[in-house]
């Protein structure tokens, strides 16, 4: 048995036949071929699979490809398509503020956790209320994504300043 | 890990969704956001012929001021009832502890109803749901029926619902008084309450929910009676345990289960009251 399923994954629609158990995070990896999207634990906890799904945080592991389907994805390949593969230094400078933050605050260390630790904190960004992301606020925001590296304290202080820059910050 | 194969279908209306469970009986199982089922089908604990995704149905997307009471769509996600302001406002309770539930992805997928539902002794809101005096209601092919929330978790796992049964929403009282109190003790972020509980006031004394003291979610009833009858409330946790029956795992066993009833019962107490 299969399922036809059309995914819009990072703004262009992928279409493939399935199998009704596919998850989303094979459905990225597998069919869609890109590997930006790891998986760790795959049992809801690290949050290494996490994407957006109509721009919010959610992990992967636990979705089928067919509650994706006809919405919106977007994983680390699609956060700033614009900015290109760091080969053009003028590209870079369009990078997703998120990004930006990691690259300037050393935010990771082996970088398993990071597309999912940038995309939960790009989430949490959008969603807060402005002038409300503190340091506690951030902790407990990323409560869903583990770094083995024991990196977190690089992170958070990612995540702030690419909260400040945004507004989201506690002023 | 991947879960068994099954056959998928996206009903567009509830109606249908009643008509394909029934159709089905035990081999059918409902997926909301799957939060607590997919994990299940992916370590093969669950092996169902059929989900029935009913995710998308908005009918089941809503929060409702009745007055006295707020009734809350079964798909409504766990992040939409910790931002609703009408929640926020007329159930505090409710919506603070919805806003702990997992992690902020957790929280985007996992619905209320779906956790109720599921009937983990080990969820916070269907002790919420105890301590508030709520119930739920469900909707099958000969209609709706409410079911008070101490008539609905029955043991490990199970409910009241029947198999051609969906939970159409919860049902929470408005409280005689906004405060409440909610303590979980948890040894990682994110883990499942080793014990929790959740007190919320009444116009005497109050309600009391207790999570994972038993099989199912539990009412404090021998808390709820002292506290009518006017015993201070570090005096009436010292009741907490009575009637409860604790399993022993790795992060406690039977007895510390029960210390920690009490101590969290006061805790509890406390902040409600203060």
């Amino acid at each position: 048995m299969s399922l036809e399923l059309e995914i819009t994954l990072n703004g262009k629609k992928v279409a493939a036949e399935v199998e009704e158990r596919t998850l989303l995070v094979h459905f990225i990896r597998d069919v869609a071929g890109l590997k930006g999207t790891n998986i760790g634990c795959d049992t809801t906890s690290c949050g290494a699979c996490t994407v957006l799904l109509d721009g919010r945080s959610v992990k992967s592991c636990t979705l089928l490809a067919a509650q994706a389907e006809g919405r919106q994805v977007t994983t680390i390949e699609g956060l700033s398509p614009e900015a290109g593969d760091g080969s053009d230094p003028a590209a870079s400078e369009r990078m997703h503020p998120v990004q930006r933050a990691f690259h300037e605050n050393h935010g990771l260390q082996c970088g398993y956790c990071t597309p999912g630790m940038v995309l939960a904190i790009a989430s949490l960004i959008d969603e807060a209320e402005p002038g409300t992301l503190d340091e506690e606020a951030i902790r407990l925001g990323l409560e869903g994504n583990l770094c083995r590296c024991t990196g977190y304290h690089n992170i958070v202080a990612a995540a702030l300043a690419a909260a400040r820059q945004t507004g989201a910050a506690r002023r | 890990m991947i879960p068994a194969p099954f056959e998928y279908a996206r009903p567009s209306s509830l109606e249908e969704a009643i008509g394909l469970l029934a159709e089905r009986g035990e081999e059918a199982k409902l997926l909301a956001g799957g939060h607590s089922l997919l994990p299940l089908m992916k370590l093969r604990l669950a092996t169902p012929a059929l989900l029935v995704d009913i995710g998308r149905l908005e009918e089941l997307c809503y929060v409702r001021d009745e007055g006295d009471v707020v009734a809350v769509g079964a798909l409504t996600t766990h992040d939409t009832a910790s931002r609703h302001e009408l929640l926020r406002q007329k159930i505090p309770v409710f919506s603070a502890v919805a806003g702990q539930i997992g992690d902020p992805q957790v929280r985007h997928r996992g619905t209320v109803g779906g956790s109720v539902a599921h009937g983990d002794a080990a969820s916070d809101l269907p002790a919420v749901l105890l301590a508030l005096g709520g119930s739920v209601v469900a909707v099958g092919p000969d209609g709706r029926r409410e079911i008070p929330a101490d008539q609905f978790h029955l043991g490990f796992l199970e409910t009241a619902l029947a198999e051609d049964e969906v939970l159409l929403e919860l049902r929470l009282p408005v409280p005689a008084h906004p405060a409440y109190g909610f303590e979980k003790l948890t040894k990682r972020a994110q883990d499942w309450a080793i014990v929790g509980a959740v007190a919320v006031r009444r116009e005497e004394g109050a309600g009391l929910g207790l999570i994972n003291m038993a099989s199912v979610p539990l009412r404090a009833a021998a808390v709820e009676e002292a506290l009518a009858a006017g015993a201070p409330p570090a005096e009436a946790a010292e009741r907490a345990d009575e009637g409860t029956e604790p399993a022993g795992d790795l992060n406690a066993s039977p007895e510390f289960r029960r210390h920690l009833a009490r101590v969290l019962t006061r805790r509890a107490l406390e902040k409600a009251f203060a």
